[in-house]
């Protein structure tokens, strides 16, 4: 069920990407491509379970649009730390922070909004919890505060 | 007239954010804080740059790729830092942190 999904899915996209409906060369590499990603989903999904719940995708364009935001503003403290070291010195920090997030996917998606978000980055996963390092210690503490943990918790949603 | 306008706006900050990101890479102290100024270039850096291309694209199909790269590109560069951060950490290369400045650079 999961794979004819995905398949009328990519194949909808191939057809919306590439414009020619008319070539059969085309469409039949079109027929290729998508049945080696189908392949390839479906190796993936035998081993390491990620994705069961479509509905992740209507709520998530809010979250990616609370993302911008905060990566623009992290952008900015980091462009203020390259330029003025004086001013806004650099405090390196490395911490473990609690993740309340249920499923894998939840997870990978909290630790990799961290990496996305400038000055922070995720590097590893013990107890639960993910290690941070941050250029500022003040990127870490705004973490902690677990705004983003929230949001991300909120979007999985796990029943 | 507007969208060639905002397109400069655009493609002029992208282009001053990814000299940002390299002259943080150059200039940081060690690996892991230089990380940190190569996500400027990846992910600011490159919305600057997409978006100031859609201006010009205008309503058409090629907005919705240009968004579709920008979105894979979201997601990708974050776990090929990680994935470079993380190799560095099982490595033994220690971060340098605040408080000890000198532990930085050697492996432990």
């Amino acid at each position: 069920m999961y794979l004819i999904q995905l398949g009328i899915g990519l194949s909808c996209f191939w057809l919306l990407l590439s414009g020619f409906w008319s070539n059969t060369l085309l469409l039949l590499l079109g027929l290729v491509s998508t049945l080696l990603s189908l392949y390839i989903s479906w190796r993936i999904r035998r081993q390491y379970r990620l994705f069961s719940d479509w509905s992740l995708i209507l709520r998530f364009p809010a979250y990616l649009r609370w993302l911008l935001v905060e990566v623009y503003k992290a952008n900015i403290a980091v462009v203020k730390n390259i330029w003025f070291p004086k001013d806004y010195p650099i405090s390196p920090t490395v911490k473990r922070l609690p993740m309340s997030q249920k499923s894998k996917l939840g997870k990978t998606i909290y630790a990799n909004s961290i990496t996305l978000t400038p000055g922070t980055v995720s590097f590893d996963f013990k107890d639960d919890g993910v290690l941070v390092h941050a250029i500022v210690e003040e990127a870490v503490v705004e973490l902690q505060d677990g705004e983003m943990d929230q949001r991300v918790s909120k979007l999985e949603q796990v029943k | 007239m507007v969208p060639d306008l905002l397109t400069w706006i655009f493609l002029l900050a992208g282009s001053v954010l990814g000299i940002t990101g390299a002259w943080g890479l150059m200039t940081f102290p060690d690996f892991y804080s230089r990380v940190h100024a190569a996500s400027i270039t990846d992910t600011l850096c490159a919305a600057c740059f997409i978006f100031g291309l859609v201006f010009q694209a205008g309503w058409s199909l090629v907005t919705i790729k240009l968004l579709i790269v920008l979105t894979l590109l979201w997601i990708t560069s974050p776990t090929s830092s990680h994935a470079l951060v993380r190799a560095a950490y099982r490595a033994g290369l220690r971060a340098m942190t605040h408080g000890n400045k000198h532990s930085g650079g050697g492996r432990s």
